[in-house]
């Protein structure tokens, strides 16, 4: 057996070197390549346990296998009451003690409330995800599926569900906060650096669980101000010929009873916002992205891409019906 | 005796021994209530569903090799994984638990039986019926789809059709099951043991499936109370889970949770006693430190109890629950760790012989502390907030559950397998398997760690390319159809003919504990006589054991009456206290089961008359079990069991084992009821006004009048029992009718409170809570009642007299239990909207 565990170890070893080689941290979902205060602190808590929990590992290993490579040498006849009062019991009281202050010491600052008076609601429903900018003394942008926040500014999201619990996750800028009907519960965020990065639903919410994901994009103050600023408009009535006729295709399909395009006669609310969903990153929750093609292929088949989806699908509309209303739906910007 | 030689009276004895423990043949052979024959199909059909749920994870793992995959829909998907962890959990992980100990236990512990072998039969035929249900949903795209764990209101507002009805009446109906089980192997423990066995004596698995036992005990009624409201909410929109209603899904997680958490230990608990019995035979050394085990598996057990809301860390809890609960749960390690320094002692200060068993429990160690530490990691809540509910968590379970429970459970059948067969497994298909499993798992689950913190969440059915999951996903496939290679050479090796195999050797593996004294292959009688130990290693340490055993030196090496027979003994010291006749082959276990489930089945689709139906049935059937099968006056009083001893035959009160039965499931019953009780405060502590007001009621009169006839009805079965003892045949009839008449009106006068004020139950949660509290009141009222005219009919034909008043003992104990449960309902629905 010796040369057999030898083998086996060995073949650990080879696995845990090519795992790593095929992993890497980085990623526009990975919580080891941070991106936000909360993110950042869990990483570092992660790198330190994880050294931790290898050593202990090897140290437990180690000694099994001594046991039985051990040969003549006759172990102390106190080895015993050392082992199991020293490592079962000091050893872990005094690792688990340094580990919950170290690791409790992270949990007030990830649960303060931010200073700021800006405050994002956030709503889950299935599958996809309303977002409300509460902008103080005026009236709330809402959109859908994409949120923007401010480098280095700590905001604070409510978040509420209106069918199932669903839960919000931007695994780059931090820890996950559920999304409970009938409660309302928060979750600050504080981006370090720009960029887009993807959050998705972690609670399982249903058939399309899956396919709930959104888009955080972190910019500067500026930018930020000059987008927010831009969302509260209504949407540009269509010029070019092409969306113009989608417009009208718009109304006519019906679509404005589930959903929002302001400025015009689309006053739904049960479905995604679309007054600049030309602007937007995605069509779907992260589905698609956000061409003419992603949008014809959502309006035609959204069964098929997100089983469970409320959306009807429009695949009985002819193809130049679908180009005019994707057409439409680009130009929302 | 006279003129025989002892060689002859020997031979006579063991014949008779033969014939009464002999299991029946043809298709008779479904009647057996022997421990060997249940405990095997037991084993076999949990390992069958074992096996059915490692199919469905390789074809969740071939969906995620790779990205964008369209194998499997998103809704099968669901189905896939809500079934897969549903069946490890429900169909595997606990039925092995209790299918290893009703096989082994009695021969652990030198009994013939476990003390109710009938009951040993009926959990496990529920547990078949409710298994193939369950099973056999996926094929008619009717499983449940809304995971092992059910939130609502995803399960109860968002998935018409019957899959979660499917989940939550079979379950249940499968932990009654468990629960029949548990409690037989808590008396088996306590109460079976060979004299002299004191219970520090007790061989170490005896001491985990005792604790894991308990374990069940508080655990699964929460659970099952849990699923009663999910099913009552589904079912007729009583809105427990509802926030439009006043309720709150949260209630279920707490519920689910406080069942989920303790049931991972007892997962883990009796598999590690496996390894507690393994570890010495090979070491060639007692075991080191059995006073730390037993004190680390029963601190296991209590802390288990308090750990479960880290699975609910991300809901928004308030930071001091956070901390206290990752504290709680970090703590867990010390009692796992102590256990596990206690087998490196002992391999150290032993001399370690290498075997296949040896090697699943050292790939078992390597597997299942990199689990433990990982679980560690996510007890600290800042670290869930990222890692919970993704891959890593998923990884986490794996190496826990598999480490801790699949691995000792294959040691355990490489190391039992003799005792089942008389012929030993294969050490060189034991090797490989082992190989194939420890490699294919590692590969298969250690990525999954790394998936899970670049962001892939749990529970997706598929993921778009280029975030980094694809390579990950691709190798944990590879891994995990190794591991099933692996588990598949270990099938063969099990079912394998064998005719030309010899068979194995008496003790093969030279181990020191009383199973290891069964001939090979095995009598049906469990041991030819019960010994007298007194070592924890009796086969190492008292000489000519074996010899006496065989030579029926011991007690009981007869069946003379042609009777099946056990010793009871005391629950510590083991002095023997009573000998106890124990029933035979009979399908009413199977006939009980069918009709149980008949009701669970039916409900599930919502066919109430032949639901009700059923449910009579079963109640016939039960008491006719009960009726021929329990409490039966023997035809002497004491009986000589061998070496002079000199026992009764017939037991009333806490001497006897059926009292210790009804003590043990009404602890159940009660902890189900608290549950119930918990929901009614949870409410109260989320809602500003709980009762809403203007208050609706029920009043205070009718639960008053309910309170005040019950507690009469109580009292008078009191009397009835005095009166019994004291021969006063009059009084016994009359305090037992007109208590059954006084509790029937007390019942009524329960109901009539919510009747009478006009609760409706399917408007808010208030009203819900009470209806079922009144409801589960009601119910153990008129179970009380049949109790009572069943003690009636029992003196009235003579079964029940003065001196054999077992039945009313037993009866006078569950209306203890119901008396309680009536004060507590009457004090919370009338008494605390007084007082809030």
């Amino acid at each position: 057996m010796g040369n057999n565990v030898n083998r086996g170890w060995a073949a650990i070893g080879a696995l845990v070197a090519g795992t790593s080689a095929l992993v890497g941290c980085s990623g526009p979902q990975s919580t080891l390549d941070p991106a936000g205060r909360g993110a950042a602190r869990i990483a570092e808590l992660f790198w330190g346990m994880t050294a931790g929990a290898v050593a202990i590992w090897a140290a437990m290993i180690g000694l099994a296998l001594y046991t039985v490579a051990r040969r003549r040498t006759e172990p102390s006849p106190r080895a015993p009451a050392l082992l199991i009062v020293g490592g079962g019991v000091v050893l872990p009281i005094v690792v688990l003690t340094g580990l919950l202050a170290w690791g409790l010491a992270a949990l007030p600052p990830l649960l303060a409330a931010s200073d700021s008076d800006r405050t994002i609601v956030v709503t889950g429903e299935q599958f996809w995800w309303r977002v409300r900018y509460l902008v103080p003394g005026g009236e709330a942008v809402e959109l859908a599926n994409e949120l923007r926040l401010p480098v280095g500014e700590a905001v604070e999201l409510q978040l509420e569900s209106r069918d199932v619990i669903h839960s919000f996750w931007v695994p780059a800028l931090g820890g996950k906060v559920d999304m409970i009907p009938g409660r309302r519960t928060r979750l600050t965020l504080e981006p370090t650096r720009t960029g887009v990065f993807r959050g998705v639903c972690a609670e399982y919410c249903g058939t399309s669980h899956a396919r709930m994901a959104f888009a955080v994009v972190v910019s500067d103050e500026q930018e930020f101000a000059r987008w927010l600023a831009q969302q509260a408009e209504p949407a540009r009535p269509a010029t070019e010929p092409l969306a113009v006729r989608g417009q009208e295709l718009f109304v006519r399909s019906g679509c404005g009873a589930c959903h929002t395009v302001r400025g015009t006669v689309a006053d739904g609310v049960i479905a995604p916002n679309l007054t600049h969903v030309g602007g937007r990153l995605s069509v779907g929750a992260g589905l698609l992205a956000s061409e003419p093609d992603g949008f014809q292929h959502w309006i035609a088949a959204p069964e098929r891409l997100k089983p469970g989806s409320a959306m009807p699908s429009f695949a009985m509309l002819p193809a130049d019906d679908l180009q005019a209303l994707a057409a439409y739906l680009e130009g929302l910007e | 005796m006279t003129g025989a030689s002892p060689g002859d009276e020997q031979h006579a004895q063991a014949e008779r021994l033969l014939q009464v423990w002999k299991i029946p043949t043809g298709w008779r052979y479904w009647s057996a209530v022997n421990n060997e024959a249940v405990g095997l199909w037991y084993i076999a059909t949990s390992f069958f569903f074992f096996l059915f749920a490692g199919v469905l994870a390789l074809l969740m793992r071939t969906q995620l090799a790779v990205p964008e995959n369209e194998l499997l829909s998103a809704d099968l998907y669901g189905q896939t994984f809500t079934v897969h962890g549903s069946v490890m959990m429900f169909l595997f992980a606990i039925p092995m638990f209790e299918a290893i100990a009703v096989l082994l236990l009695p021969q652990m512990l030198g009994a013939r039986d476990l003390p109710f072998p009938r009951l040993s039969a009926f959990g496990f035929w529920c547990f078949v019926l409710g298994g193939i249900f369950l099973c056999g949903s996926i094929f008619f795209d009717a499983a449940p789809r809304g995971g092992w764990f059910m939130y609502p209101p995803l399960t109860s507002g968002y998935q018409p059709g019957i899959g979660a009805d499917i989940w939550l009446l079979g379950f249940s109906f499968i932990e009654v099951a468990a629960i029949a089980g548990a409690v037989e192997i808590v008396v088996g423990v306590l109460k079976c043991r060979p004299p002299g066995m004191r219970i520090h004596l007790m061989p170490l698995y005896a001491w985990y499936a005792l604790v894991a036992s308990a374990m069940v005990l508080f655990a699964f009624p929460p659970l099952i109370v849990g699923s009663l409201l999910l099913e009552v909410e589904r079912a007729f929109g009583w809105p427990f889970f509802d926030p439009a209603g006043g309720g709150d899904p949260l209630l279920w997680q707490h519920l689910f949770w406080l069942f989920g958490h303790p049931e991972v230990y007892v997962i883990f608990l009796p598999s590690v006693a496996l390894v507690a019995m393994i570890v010495p035979t090979f070491a060639r050394r007692p075991i080191l430190g059995y006073g730390w085990i037993v004190l680390s598996a029963i601190g296991t057990g209590f802390l288990s109890f308090g750990l479960w809301v880290h699975h609910m860390y991300t809901t928004g809890l308030p930071g001091i629950s956070l901390g206290l609960f990752s504290a709680a749960s970090t703590a867990v390690a010390i009692p796992t760790g102590v256990q596990f320094f206690c087998f490196l002692a002992t391999l150290l200060m032993g001399r370690v012989t290498r075997s296949t068993p040896m090697l699943f429990v050292f790939g078992s160690l390597a597997i299942f502390v990199l689990g433990g530490l990982t679980g560690v990691m996510v007890a600290l809540a800042p670290f869930d907030f990222q890692a919970h509910d993704t891959f890593f968590v998923v990884a986490h379970l794996h190496y826990a559950l598999i480490g801790g429970a699949v691995f000792p459970i294959i040691a355990g059948f490489y190391y039992y397998f003799p005792l089942v067969s008389g012929k030993m497994l294969s050490d060189r298909l034991g090797k490989l398997a082992f190989w194939l499993m420890f490699i294919g798992f590692n590969v298969g689950f250690l990525p999954m760690h790394f998936t899970g913190l670049r962001g892939m969440p749990r529970r997706v059915y598929t993921y778009p390319a280029g975030l980094g999951f694809d390579g990950l996903n691709l190798v944990s496939t590879i891994g995990t159809f190794i591991l099933g290679a692996g588990v598949a050479v270990l099938v063969w090796d099990l079912v394998r003919p064998r005719s030309r195999q010899p068979p194995a050797p008496r003790d093969p593996w030279s181990a020191g504990t009383l199973e290891w004294v069964q001939e090979m292959p095995g009598k049906p009688w469990g041991i030819r006589s019960i010994p007298q130990v007194d070592s924890r290693y009796p086969l190492w340490d008292q000489p000519n054991l074996v010899h006496d055993i065989d030579a029926g030196r011991f007690y009981l090496p007869d069946a003379e009456e042609g009777l099946r027979e056990t010793l009871v003994t005391s629950a510590v010291d083991a002095r023997p206290v009573l000998c106890q006749r124990l029933p035979g082959s009979s399908f009413l276990a199977l006939a009980a089961a069918l009709t149980t489930g008949g009701f669970f089945i039916f409900g599930t689709f919502h066919w109430w008359r032949p639901a009700v139906a059923s449910l009579g049935a079963a109640l016939a059937v039960i008491l006719f079990w009960l009726w021929t099968g329990t409490a039966r006056r023997p035809e002497k009083d004491e009986k000589d069991v061998g070496s002079g001893l000199k026992l009764p035959l017939y037991a009333s009160g806490p001497a006897s084992i059926g009292w210790w039965g009804m003590f043990i499931t009404m602890l159940a019953d009660l902890t189900a009821f608290v549950s119930l009780v918990f929901g009614y405060f949870f409410f109260w502590t989320i809602h500003d006004e709980f009762p809403p007001t203007p208050n609706p009621g029920p009043g205070v009169f009718w639960p008053g009048a309910a309170a005040a006839a019950l507690l009469t009805s109580w009292g008078a079965t009191v009397l009835a029992r005095r009166w019994n003892r004291r021969d006063r045949a009059f009084g016994c009839h009359a305090a037992l009718l007109g208590g059954a008449g006084v509790a029937t009106a007390g019942g009524a006068a329960l109901i009539a409170g919510p009747v009478v004020t006009g609760l409706d139950p399917a408007s808010h949660a208030y009203p819900a809570t009470v209806w079922l509290l009144v409801l589960w009141t009601a119910t153990h009222v008129a179970i009380g009642v049949v109790m009572q005219l069943y003690c009636c009919a029992r003196r009235l034909v003579g079964h029940m007299t003065a001196q054999h008043d077992a039945d009313i003992h037993n009866v006078v104990l569950y209306w203890h239990f119901t008396i309680l449960t009536v004060v507590i309902t009457v004090a919370v629905i009338a008494g605390f909207p007084l007082l809030a």
